[in-house]
């Protein structure tokens, strides 16, 4: 066994790597798998948690297609049950639930938290070279602070008048004044409440991941040696621990002016559904600056652990470094940095002052242009590798090529007078599924494969991957991608019947068509969980390192023990040093390979 | 299948004239940079795919002039974009409250006051000859759901709500603007052809949102007056007829 290089050997004895001293403590089954403060433990129950939330908003999601291809028609299967008293269709009021539900469990209960809450518990100590995250039992909080979000959410459906239905942003007075519509009764007071345990949640995740990235590397780790994915979990968590104060500031405002009688948010004078007129000198202009002072980073907080992730994946399976490892993290910097300037391009025609939608627009605009670096680096990274195609590049191969559509019919709308057409129609829509589905959540289905091994011990089955990519991956774009035509065609969003307006008609087919591929997509989603689930007890074991990668996670047993690595991890190399002519006969360097000078100058020479 | 611009693809008024032209820039720019790159993927992807099993892959961190170009470039055609749309914006949004060049300040015939509620559009004009005042008075003529406006040079309306937010928008004309509680908002807008067209609400207000709707009546000014005219005759018109002597 070389001294220099301790851990590598284990490495061709993967199969007994599961069964050393790691798990010589035994814990009961609560401490291990409910209330673990193991950070595997915590990303694999976030990651469960949130692919089932994804199955519940992604059938809210059916529910609005099937309004929409079949308005006011009987809905198969569960209309008789949910809206039996409205003969099994859904009623206006019900349909403006559906989608406020859809986004806010999609957003809050799903993207966010698998990306910072499963993949960034998950790999933070891993790729650093840590036993653990710096807070253990702070990091147990963080994930059962969720639940309560998901009660609340849950519950809000069953108070009086139904959900909330004041979309996810809940703009005022809509979500103020009870009497404006049937669930801004005690629905919208849970929702906000809910809103903040998420809030709670993620802020206690981003203290914990900024400490452990900052305190806990290993010997070697510099900060330009951390894989990208760390560095966008590190700009991921401060994006967070700055703006998410606003947003926990903004609900309890708006909490107080439901309960309490302030009047942060209402003018005075207003009269909703002939209620007495409010007092008070509030402006609603107020909340949506300060909404979307955090939501609009939270965009960011969306995209940029994919965008990492994708980083690390796309140099593993094209087998040669990233290209432009610093540009990489400067523009994530970037994209951070200016992601706090440009909440006002989502108010050019809300009537704020219109000389601020100029500076908006000039740099919203720009922001465009780290993502097109990136991009160009990501093609770079591709060009003259040894590209292998399987599930976990076929999904980064989406992620890039959606991620490009998505970034660009951006440009669109971050000009003002184009904005004035298409705002709040259904080419936003496009937008940002293609963002956040398209890039984000391919992104993740090419993590989940790509680090499945690594979690479970076990590989997922290549083929289901593939067709569950396939069928995704047509059933995406047949879906989003005629929205921009009906954004075009001037349809709003949030119509639960657009069809009686004589200029929308004929998009009446168009739609079904939508409609039949997100089913297709949807059903398709059963083959992940259903991958995810078999291969956990039955997939074929794998050593430590099936992909011949170079992150310090591949040096530990799969799955890791408690305390994650055998020896302490010392780090010589960056995370990419694919093909590299040092490494000898394999094409990968593992960061804890030492390789000895001569050698070193040898390969030099030999250049 | 006619999947672009409502009705004939055309827009009615010289500001989404302009609209659509930049648009259409922008679908040039953004059509020629997604074929560059997604060719770029592709060939990369290609030649990924058949690389030999003892070919070395190319090895490198990067390149610090390819970071150079491809900084710069986007740079300057995004800024190109952005720069070149303020003009277009001022003209919709702020010219408005300019002054004219001789020091004068600029007159936009505001022709009626549109209050959004839950969920209809109430719209009070003032009488022939009277300018529209902020307070209704009392020989001023209402509607509901249906705005005239004159055609020919700019007019402008008073956007208020009642209750919750809504949003104006005219697809034809592509003008949109919110109205927002609390505050009065002005839109200028024209409509360069005498016409109907469909006008609703783009802001999520309720239940009902997505039925708001509604007609904006072009007329050239002269129908615009008759129809005023007409429009307070029947308004005032008590059914009191002087019996026959």
């Amino acid at each position: 066994m070389s001294t220099l290089n301790p851990t590598i050997d284990h490495a061709d004895h993967a199969d007994h790597g599961g069964h050393g001293h790691d798990h010589a403590h035994k814990q009961s089954f609560i401490s291990q798998y409910v209330f673990s403060t193991d950070h595997k433990m915590i990303g694999k129950q976030f990651l469960i948690t949130t692919l089932l939330m994804m199955m519940v908003g992604g059938g809210l999601a059916l529910a609005v297609r099937w309004q929409l291809a079949r308005p006011w028609e009987r809905m198969p299967i569960f209309g008789d049950t949910v809206f039996g008293a409205d003969g099994g269709q859904i009623s206006p009021d019900a349909y403006t639930m559906l989608f406020t539900m859809h986004a806010t469990v999609m957003i809050f209960l799903v993207i966010i938290p698998v990306l910072a809450g499963a993949f960034g518990n998950f790999l933070i100590p891993l790729q650093i070279g840590a036993d653990d995250m710096a807070f253990p039992t702070l990091n147990m909080l963080s994930y059962w602070f969720m639940w309560p979000a998901i009660f609340l959410f849950g519950a809000s459906f069953f108070m009086y008048g139904g959900g909330p239905a004041a979309g996810w942003t809940s703009y005022p007075l809509l979500s103020l004044l009870r009497e404006a519509a049937p669930g801004s009764g005690d629905a919208q007071t849970l929702w906000l409440l809910g809103l903040t345990f998420v809030g709670v949640s993620s802020m206690m995740g981003s203290v914990n991941y900024m400490t452990t990235i900052i305190n806990m590397r290993a010997p070697g780790m510099t900060l330009f040696r951390m894989p990208l994915t760390i560095w966008s979990m590190f700009i991921t968590a401060i994006l967070q621990a700055f703006a998410l104060p606003v947003l926990t500031a903004a609900g309890f405002m708006m909490v107080a002016d439901r309960l309490l009688g302030t009047c942060f948010f209402v003018p005075s004078g207003i009269v909703v559904n002939n209620a007495p007129p409010t007092v008070g000198g509030g402006q609603t202009l107020l909340w949506q600056h300060l909404f979307w002072f955090y939501s609009h980073p939270a965009v960011y907080i969306m995209l940029l652990p994919a965008m990492g992730m994708v980083s690390d994946m796309l140099a593993c399976m094209c087998r040669k470094p990233v290209f432009g490892y610093k540009p990489m993290v400067y523009s994530m910097a970037a994209i951070a940095g200016l992601g706090f300037i440009v909440w006002g391009h989502h108010m050019f025609i809300s009537g704020m002052n219109p000389a601020l939608g100029m500076t908006f627009m000039v740099s919203t605009i720009m922001i465009a242009l780290p993502s097109a670096i990136k991009t160009f680096n990501w093609i770079g990274t591709i060009w003259g590798g040894r590209v292998q195609f399987n599930t976990v590049m076929l999904y980064c191969i989406a992620f890039v090529s959606m991620f490009i559509i998505g970034g660009l019919s951006g440009i669109f709308m971050a000009a003002v007078p184009v904005d004035i057409y298409i705002h709040d129609t259904y080419f936003i829509v496009a937008h940002f599924h293609y963002v956040i589905f398209g890039a984000t959540l391919f992104g993740v289905f090419g993590a989940i494969q790509f680090w499945f091994p690594k979690m479970y011990g076990r590989m997922m089955n290549e083929t289901v991957g593939k067709i569950h990519f396939v069928l995704t991956f047509i059933g995406f774009n047949c879906t989003f991608y005629p929205m921009h035509m009906l954004g075009i065609a001037g349809m709003p969003r949030r119509y639960a019947d657009p069809y009686h307006f004589p200029y929308l008609e004929h998009l009446l087919p168009l739609n079904q068509f939508m409609t039949a591929s997100a089913f297709l997509m949807g059903m398709a989603q059963f083959l992940l969980l259903g991958n995810f689930f078999y291969s956990m007890y039955f997939g074929p074991k794998c050593g430590r390192n099936p992909w011949g990668a170079n992150g310090l996670e591949w040096t530990a047993p799969s799955p890791p023990g408690h305390g994650n690595f055998d020896v302490l991890p010392i780090v010589y190399h960056g995370p990419y040093e694919y093909g590299s002519p040092v490494s000898g006969d394999k094409d990968f360097l593992m960061q804890t390979e030492y390789v000895p000078l001569a050698q070193r100058v040898a390969a030099e020479e030999h250049h | 299948m006619h999947w672009w611009f409502p009705g004939d693809g055309n827009a009615y008024s010289t500001l989404g004239g302009k609209i659509d032209d930049l648009f259409y820039l922008i679908l040039v720019i953004v059509s020629v940079t997604f074929v560059g790159t997604s060719a770029a993927l592709g060939y990369a992807l290609w030649r990924g795919a058949a690389i030999k099993a003892d070919e070395k892959v190319w090895f490198s961190h990067g390149s610090h002039s390819l970071e150079v170009i491809w900084t710069i470039v986007p740079s300057a055609v995004l800024l190109f974009i952005a720069l070149y749309q303020l003009d277009v914006w001022a003209e919709y949004r702020m010219k408005g409250f300019a002054k004219e060049k001789d020091g004068s300040p600029k007159i936009i015939t505001v022709v009626a006051e549109v209050t959004a509620r839950q969920f209809e559009w109430r719209i009070r004009y003032p009488a022939n000859g009277k300018p529209l005042k902020p307070t209704p008075q009392p020989d001023d003529i209402y509607s509901v759901n249906e705005l005239h406006v004159p055609t020919g040079g700019l007019v402008s309306i008073t956007l208020r709500t009642d209750d919750v937010q809504h949003a104006f928008f005219v697809p034809m004309l592509r003008v949109k603007q919110d109205a927002v509680p609390g505050k009065m908002i002005p839109v200028w807008f024209d409509a360069t052809m005498p016409g109907n067209y469909e006008m609703l609400c783009a802001e999520l207000c309720g239940w009902g949102h997505y039925k708001m709707k509604a007609m904006l009546v072009a007329q050239s000014a002269d129908d615009f007056e008759a129809w005023k005219d007409k429009a307070s005759a029947e308004q005032f018109d008590d059914g009191y007829r002087k019996p026959a002597e």
